[in-house]
């Protein structure tokens, strides 16, 4: 059973501080919701709301259209599992579990029950009557995620559970996560500042920087179709090129560059940008291609002069000085050959005006 | 109240009232009222039970003049006896502070810095069995022992050193030894907390400087372990101070304590009034000293208590 | 090198200086528990007995106090523990700003002479029970009441420090965990809060009770009519001084003693069981190399065990009534002896008096014999009236304040009332005279036999 999230005209503020502007967000019932941002960008704070740690300062938080004002965080149909998991070092992996059904009068039997069937899920058969000190991290991970289940709860709220975790554990619980979750069916909130961790899991995501929600979309969306420069900067790598805009032409811009007149697309949800606006003109690495002498059948040609050639297995990733010597990104798919580039030669470079984005001027996502 | 409302979500209301209740219970009940009771009341006559709230019980400086200046009949000008009294408590305090201090310190550096694992944990654990010994059976023993056939003075006459038992206690040399045995595990923990910590490379540095191990407690230990010294000091004036079962046990007809003469007004003397005045001035004593000590070296409220 | 011996010396003599300072009057005491005396003392040594640990057990007042300490104990660790724990708990929630102020106010307890808590608590109820017109047998004025409240106020005190110490090591997200499954308030409180301090709560307790166990300064005043264990013995030993006080501190520091092992063998067992967790083979090995000094404790509770036995397996052959009579007898002698002695002076006085007086030799002789005769009788006198040689002494155990002359300034215990300057106008031993105890030299007291140095 889940239920659907719905943030309407929240601020939250603690003193002259605001940590969250107006927030406004409707999540589905059911479905694997991300906020995604850099630390201190607010995406706590609105989980703490949602789960009933904090209350709004103006606004309203509803859940299953239930108006959750002055309701406490035992009484709402949510769980939350903390960033340090927070599990109970004096009870054992089942206790920890059934924890919900405790405090509800359940018997022992009846929790014992429920905390197999929950350790089967998990994946942890006969792990119960451990302490939670004896298991590995991961494991400890999937408990907490076992106990927070046990609650029942509509809505399952997750804060950044898996940065302690390494590598290729983490894409492992990515996965289990996502399969969990539609497997139980219930609303997933999720956040952290991994952005391919929120592209990867969810069906939508919430892009936030300094209390205020960028944009809420798709993976692809978010990707292809960024709506602000800070969007756009921080879902995935992009190389900004700042400018203003010369002129408009239905759904494209030209924008005049310091490296040159660009022609790039508008972004559907982004604000409209009128003749003369700031604006930056964004190119994702892999749209760049190398010009080869057929400069005429590019859009937009930029020269550059290499700095670094990179490899990483699937890619290689070339970085070109640009007018103002800004780094341009560059990655190019790996045909068994080396590019044959050294440092210092000049590069002419090139991308289709469907492939580039135009955007208002705005603050970007920090290096 | 925004906080008072955060209090209570945060707490939910049962265990709010516990605690608001118990805390307040201990602050006013227990801490401040009877403080501010006993203030009043010592500037009240001693008045019997059926004049109280009568057109009698009005307010005087009556039994703090007294300690001063003594009664109306006083010949003297000043009350010699209660004001000898006093300065000479704390004079007293001072000496088996200071005494305290030379005695503890380098027990302390001892078990701090030299003493091995196994050693040091059992000189800590024979440190603090002697004080789960009630204080007033510590007096006692040092009465046995300095009495006039007490052990030291039957070596004393047994080896010659003296023909005739010494009066340790007329000398008051008991009390002030019994007094500075009982404070001694007060003074040694802080003062070994707080060297304890004192990381070991700085010691073996101006060590390698050069510098005599005099220098170097001077210079580097002392100053480190400021609060703990303070700590230390700060207990044991005040027990001193307020010490009545040793004074009382091994004092001698000379080394009267104020505490004693306090304790007199409550009992034969039948003066509470004038009692509390005296206990307050006791109490303002020991606050101008932790004030004193504060400000001297420079040390918070908040490092002083253990 | 040399220094470093020499350094080694220093310390190791100032070391033993100071062990022999904190231990020998507790090991003298108890030694002097078991010597059939009537006043404690190590030397000289009369008899090998038991008898005042019966002394002691018969002892009302005694028992009486204790029971009352055992009381006023409890009660104090009912109040004080929560008390301790609520204030803990506040100052981990009390705004920033205030708490400098809180903590200041809650520590102050610990510094306020123990005196002055006991006049303060006192005088509160006192001063309340009048405005509330209560009856004398109520509350307000019951010393049990008042010693539970007055010891309570510091004592709570030293359980928030346990408390606080242990509540650092919370992590308070376990209590939004909690909440957020759906706990209650005060599930959470009982379920995850209270199962951690666990440890803390013990340790608060036990502090508590020890505390108020032992505590006199605040006790004697708030404890009015009534007495404690501390009181009773406060006043045993300023009235009436017998070995039954050193027996109670034997079975005080053996309890200590056994305590601390026990503590100690517990803590140890801890560290073990934490390092072993931990998995550090380090920390094990240095636990299992301290674990190795248990060892000395247990060798030395085994050897005064063994002592004990070993006393007691000897005694088989040795009657304390003998004992007791052939020691009466030798002071007889001694005294029988000394009288020779002081008469045969006398005599040679008088005839040395006859003589020319202006004779140097002779009135160096003189006065040679008169201080000669003056130590001596005062070394007679020392003895004679030195406590230790009273049979019974006046038990005065009645701790009530008329004892204590009105006004004197305070001198107390026996010193002054055996001292020879105050014989005659002491009531002290005249009553001690009087109480028709067993005198062995009962004319020695008479005042017609007392030779006097040079006052002829």
């Amino acid at each position: 059973m889940s239920a659907n999230v719905e943030l309407q005209n929240v601020w939250v503020k603690f003193g002259p501080f605001v940590a969250a502007r107006d927030i406004n967000v409707n999540i589905e019932g059911g479905e694997f919701f991300s906020f995604l941002g850099p630390s201190g960008c607010g995406k706590t704070t609105l989980l703490r709301c949602v789960s009933g740690f904090l209350e709004p300062s103006e606004g309203a938080v509803r859940i299953g259209g239930q108006d959750m004002a002055g309701i406490g965080p035992n009484k709402r149909p949510t769980a939350l599992i903390f960033q340090n998991l927070a599990l109970f070092p004096l009870m054992t992996v089942w206790e920890n579990i059934t924890f919900a059904l405790e405090v509800r009068g359940a018997s022992k039997a009846e929790r014992r029950k429920r905390a197999d069937e929950l350790l089967e899920l998990i994946a942890l058969p006969g792990q119960g009557d451990k302490m939670c000190s004896e298991l590995s991290g991961g494991q400890r991970q999937r408990v907490a995620i076992a106990r927070a289940l046990c609650a029942e709860p509509k809505v399952l709220l997750l804060d950044e559970p898996l940065s302690a975790l390494d590598l290729k554990l983490r894409q492992h619980m990515r996965s289990e996560l996502r399969a969990i979750q539609q497997q139980v069916g219930i609303t997933f909130i999720y956040i952290t500042h991994d952005q391919g961790e929120a592209l990867t899991m969810s069906d939508h995501v919430a892009v936030m920087s300094e209390g205020v929600i960028e944009q809420v979309g798709d993976g692809n969306t978010l990707y292809n179709d960024p709506a602000t420069a800070f969007a756009a900067s921080f879902v995935g790598e992009n190389n900004p090129f700042e400018g203003r805009v010369e002129s408009l032409d239905g759904d494209y811009a030209v924008i005049d560059t310091g490296s040159g007149r660009l022609r790039a697309r508008l972004s559907a949800g982004a604000e409209p940008l009128r003749a003369g606006d700031k604006s930056i003109v964004f190119v994702r690495p892999e749209a760049l291609k190398i010009v080869d002498g057929d400069a005429g059948r590019w859009d937009n040609t930029i020269e550059g002069r290499v700095m670094k050639e990179e490899f990483e297995g699937s890619l290689w990733h070339v970085t070109l000085s640009g007018h103002d010597g800004a780094p341009i990104r560059m990655s190019v798919i790996n045909e068994r050959q080396s590019l044959g580039h050294s440092a210092g030669d000049s590069l002419s470079v090139g991308f289709r005006a469907d492939m580039a984005v135009a955007l208002p001027h705005g603050p970007m996502a920090a290096e | 109240m925004n906080g008072i409302r955060a209090f209570f979500n945060k707490n939910g209301l049962v265990l709010s009232l516990f605690l608001l209740g118990a805390v307040s219970i201990w602050i006013l009940l227990m801490i401040i009222l009877p403080q501010v009771f006993m203030l009043d009341f010592s500037f009240r006559y001693n008045l019997p039970p059926a004049d109280i709230g009568g057109p009698k019980d009005v307010y005087t400086v009556e039994n703090y003049r007294y300690m001063i200046f003594g009664s109306v009949n006083n010949p003297d000008a000043f009350n010699v006896v209660d004001v000898t009294v006093f300065f000479r408590t704390i004079a007293a305090a001072v000496f088996v502070t200071l005494f305290d201090l030379a005695l503890c310190y380098p027990i302390a550096y001892y078990l701090a810095h030299e003493a091995r694992g196994g050693f040091g944990r059992l000189m800590v654990l024979s440190l603090i069995v002697p004080f789960w010994v009630n204080e007033i059976l510590r007096a006692f023993a040092f009465r046995i022992l300095f009495g006039s056939t007490g052990v030291i003075n039957n070596f004393l006459l047994w080896s010659g050193l003296s023909d005739q038992p010494i009066d340790f206690i007329r000398e008051d040399i008991a009390m002030y030894a019994g007094l500075g045995y009982a404070y001694i595990l007060l003074m040694v923990f802080p003062l070994y907390n707080a060297v304890e910590s004192l990381d070991r490379n700085q010691i073996e540095a101006a060590r390698d400087m050069g510098a005599s191990w005099w220098r170097i407690h001077w210079r580097v230990i002392i100053p480190y372990a400021k609060p703990g010294i303070t700590s230390g000091c700060t207990m044991v004036f005040m027990l001193s101070a307020g010490a009545l079962a040793a004074p009382q046990i091994l004092g001698g007809p000379s080394s009267l304590w104020f505490t004693q003469i306090i304790y007199q007004w409550f009992n034969t003397g039948g003066n509470w009034p004038r009692g509390s005045a005296y206990a307050v001035i006791l109490l303002g004593a020991c606050i101008v000293f932790v004030l004193l000590m504060m400000k001297l070296f420079k040390v918070r409220l908040g490092e002083i208590a253990r | 090198m040399m220094q470093n011996g020499v350094s080694r010396l220093a310390w190791g003599a100032f070391l033993l200086i100071f062990f022999a300072y904190l231990f020998g009057p507790l090991i003298l005491m108890s030694i002097s528990a078991f010597n059939s005396s009537s006043y404690p003392q190590v030397s000289p040594w009369e008899c090998f007995t038991f008898e005042w640990f019966e002394v002691l057990a018969a002892d009302e007042k005694l028992m009486a106090g204790l029971q009352k300490s055992l009381l006023i104990g409890l009660g104090v660790v009912c109040m004080s523990v929560p008390i301790g724990l609520a204030a803990a708990l506040i100052l981990t929630q009390v705004h920033q700003r205030l708490r400098p102020l809180y903590y200041t106010i809650i520590v102050s307890p610990i510094l306020i002479p123990g005196v002055v808590l006991g006049i303060s608590t006192l005088i509160f109820w006192d001063r309340l029970g009048t405005m509330f017109d209560a009856d004398y047998d109520s509350f307000f004025y019951d010393g049990t009441f008042l010693t539970i409240i007055g010891q309570t106020t510091f004592i709570s005190a030293y359980t928030m420090l346990v408390f606080i110490a242990r509540l650092q090591r919370f992590d308070p997200v376990q209590e939004e965990a909690a909440l957020d499954l759906g706990a209650s308030h005060v599930q959470t409180f009982t379920k995850v809060l209270l199962p951690f301090m666990k440890p803390a709560i013990g340790s608060a307790a036990v502090l508590a009770f020890l505390a108020s166990f032992e505590n006199y300064n605040t006790t004697v005043f708030t404890i009015v009519s009534e007495s404690t264990l501390t009181t009773v013995l406060a006043s045993k030993v300023r009235y009436g001084i017998n070995p039954s006080i050193s027996a109670l501190a034997v079975i005080i520091v053996v309890l200590t003693l056994i305590g601390a092992t026990v503590h100690e063998i517990r803590k140890r067992r801890q560290m073990r069981a934490a390092a072993a967790e931990g998995l550090d083979p380090a920390v094990v090995n240095r636990a299992a190399r301290a674990t190795r000094f248990a060892s000395p404790t247990a060798l030395m509770i085994v050897a005064i065990t063994i002592a004990g036995l070993a006393t007691v397996w000897m005694s088989r052959d040795y009657s304390i009534m003998e004992c007791k009579a052939q020691v009466a007898e030798d002071k007889r002698q001694q005294a029988e002896q000394r009288r020779k002695a002081l008469q045969a002076e006398r005599q040679q006085q008088r005839q040395t008096e006859g003589a020319a007086s202006s004779g140097s030799s002779q009135s160096g002789g003189r006065s040679g014999g008169q201080s000669g005769s003056q130590s001596g009788s005062d070394g007679a006198y020392q003895n004679i009236f030195a406590p230790s040689n009273l049979e019974g002494t006046a038990d005065g155990d009645e701790a009530d304040s008329a004892d204590s002359p009105a006004g004197d300034s305070g001198a107390e215990g026996y010193q002054d009332i055996f001292a020879p300057t105050n014989l005659q106008s002491q009531s002290g031993a005249e009553e001690a005279a009087e109480d028709g105890e067993q005198q062995p030299y009962g004319n020695i007291f008479d005042p017609a036999n007392l030779g006097g140095g040079g006052d002829d």
